[in-house]
């Protein structure tokens, strides 16, 4: 597999979300709004990154019997790393985001990239391949997010986007059950349905 | 370099490393972000005060002190002055019959004990539903009402607050925390009330006793 394969492998072919369906419930339960996507995204791109190098760095050293015990260790490290920056000098993203950051340590796709990636390549491959199935999972989250968000709230990134008749007081008459739960499986299986889609075609 | 061998011994020095590194970067950054973390908090609080009292210019962290609450709990408070006198005192408070979690709002209170205003710091209420105490329609039908008079219960529990459409529970978890932040409020000023008033009482005792005395002087 060569560089650009690898670099872009995880926004469309091997998309986390949207072709591997890998690490969903936080996908389901972040994407409520664009920004909130995009914040989980990118925290995940980090920990993705971070703890594929940090993998691939020491893969060596580890005996094979105890690696998943080490994997997680060393995930759960970057994870709370991430958990306290944030709520130091992201209060209001972390208190968004809340339970869901912790949470990263068990998201399938990072410990799915440390095992069928960063632990048989080189440390240089495995940062590219952190950082592309990172971004790609963040890309997924935006779209989920951005989707729903204007469905359900009527607005993009907390900008108003007047698709949607005032009531008396001004306030936008939204379709809620985009924000809710069951938005999120809908607008998922609709998003899904289009990717397969152009990629049969 | 070769692959380590699942040996007993290799796995526990692995393993040992790996918790001891992560330890060490742990403890490290807790350290470094403690500060940040303990400051944005607190500012996240005195943003909540100054939108929920009226202008003042006292320092606010300085005026911080726990009100006591009739069932032995305890809710942070911040008085604000203006020169001298107390404009107002903001209470934060919570409430546990919210739909999902903890309700904390910032309820400010003028000295008459009528509500200035409320801001909402924290809850887990459902979208779109919940969410919508912290619109205007609803929080600010609170403002400039004293709760003696204004009866802090939706209208559906004989009250006199308009709920929130399809999200009564919300609703009531606010008036439920706005009147454990009045309860608190008014027992403290009922508290230094009857203070001052046994102060006064105990002054006029020793006016009585002085003229005593000084019935008793003239008699002598």
């Amino acid at each position: 597999m060569n560089f650009k394969q690898n670099l872009t492998k995880g926004f469309f072919k091997e998309n986390a979300v949207f072709v591997l369906l890998l690490g969903l419930c936080p996908t389901l339960a972040v994407s409520n709004s664009a920004i909130n996507g995009l914040g989980m995204g990118l925290a995940t791109t980090f920990v993705l990154m971070s703890s594929n190098m940090a993998i691939s760095l020491v893969k060596n050293l580890i005996p094979d019997k105890v690696r998943i015990p080490s994997f997680i260790v060393i995930i759960a490290t970057f994870v709370t790393l991430v958990d306290l920056t944030m709520s130091a000098y992201l209060p209001s993203l972390h208190a968004a985001l809340g339970i869901y950051i912790p949470l990263i340590v068990v998201n399938c796709i990072i410990l799915a990239r440390a095992e069928a990636f960063a632990s048989k390549n080189t440390v240089f491959d495995s940062m590219i391949d952190g950082i592309s199935m990172g971004l790609g999972f963040a890309m997924a989250l935006t779209i989920l997010g951005t989707i729903r968000e204007l469905l359900g709230a009527g607005s993009i990134f907390g900008i108003n986007v007047p698709i949607y008749p005032v009531d008396e007081s001004g306030n936008p008459v939204t379709t809620l059950i985009f924000i809710l739960a069951p938005g999120a499986f809908m607008v998922l299986g609709y998003v899904i349905a289009i990717i397969n889609r152009i990629r049969k075609a | 370099m070769a692959k380590k061998e699942s040996t007993f011994l290799n796995m526990l020095i692995t393993l040992v490393v790996i918790s001891l590194v992560s330890a060490t970067a742990l403890g490290y950054v807790y350290e470094l972000t403690k500060e940040p973390i303990e400051l944005a908090k607190q500012n996240k609080n005195l943003e909540a005060v100054i939108q929920v009292v009226p202008e003042f210019d006292n320092d606010l962290n300085a005026s911080k002190f726990q009100l006591a609450t009739s069932d032995g709990d305890t809710l942070e408070s911040y008085v604000a002055k203006k020169g001298d006198s107390i404009v107002g005192t903001a209470v934060k408070t919570f409430s546990n019959k919210g739909f999902s979690g903890e309700v904390w709002l910032m309820v400010g209170f003028t000295p008459d004990g009528s509500i200035y205003n409320i801001s909402i710091l924290e809850h887990q209420e459902t979208p779109g539903l919940g969410t919508k105490m912290s619109d205007p329609s609803f929080k600010d039908q609170f403002n400039n009402k004293n709760p003696e008079t204004f009866k802090l219960r939706v209208k559906k529990d004989g009250g006199d607050v308009d709920a929130i459409t399809a999200a009564t529970v919300s609703s009531r978890a606010f008036c439920d925390a706005v009147e454990r932040a009045h309860k608190a409020f008014m027992g403290s000023v009922d508290g230094t009330t009857s203070a001052t008033a046994s102060s006064q009482a105990s002054s006029k005792d020793t006016v009585e006793d002085a003229n005593k005395d000084l019935t008793k002087g003239g008699d002598q």
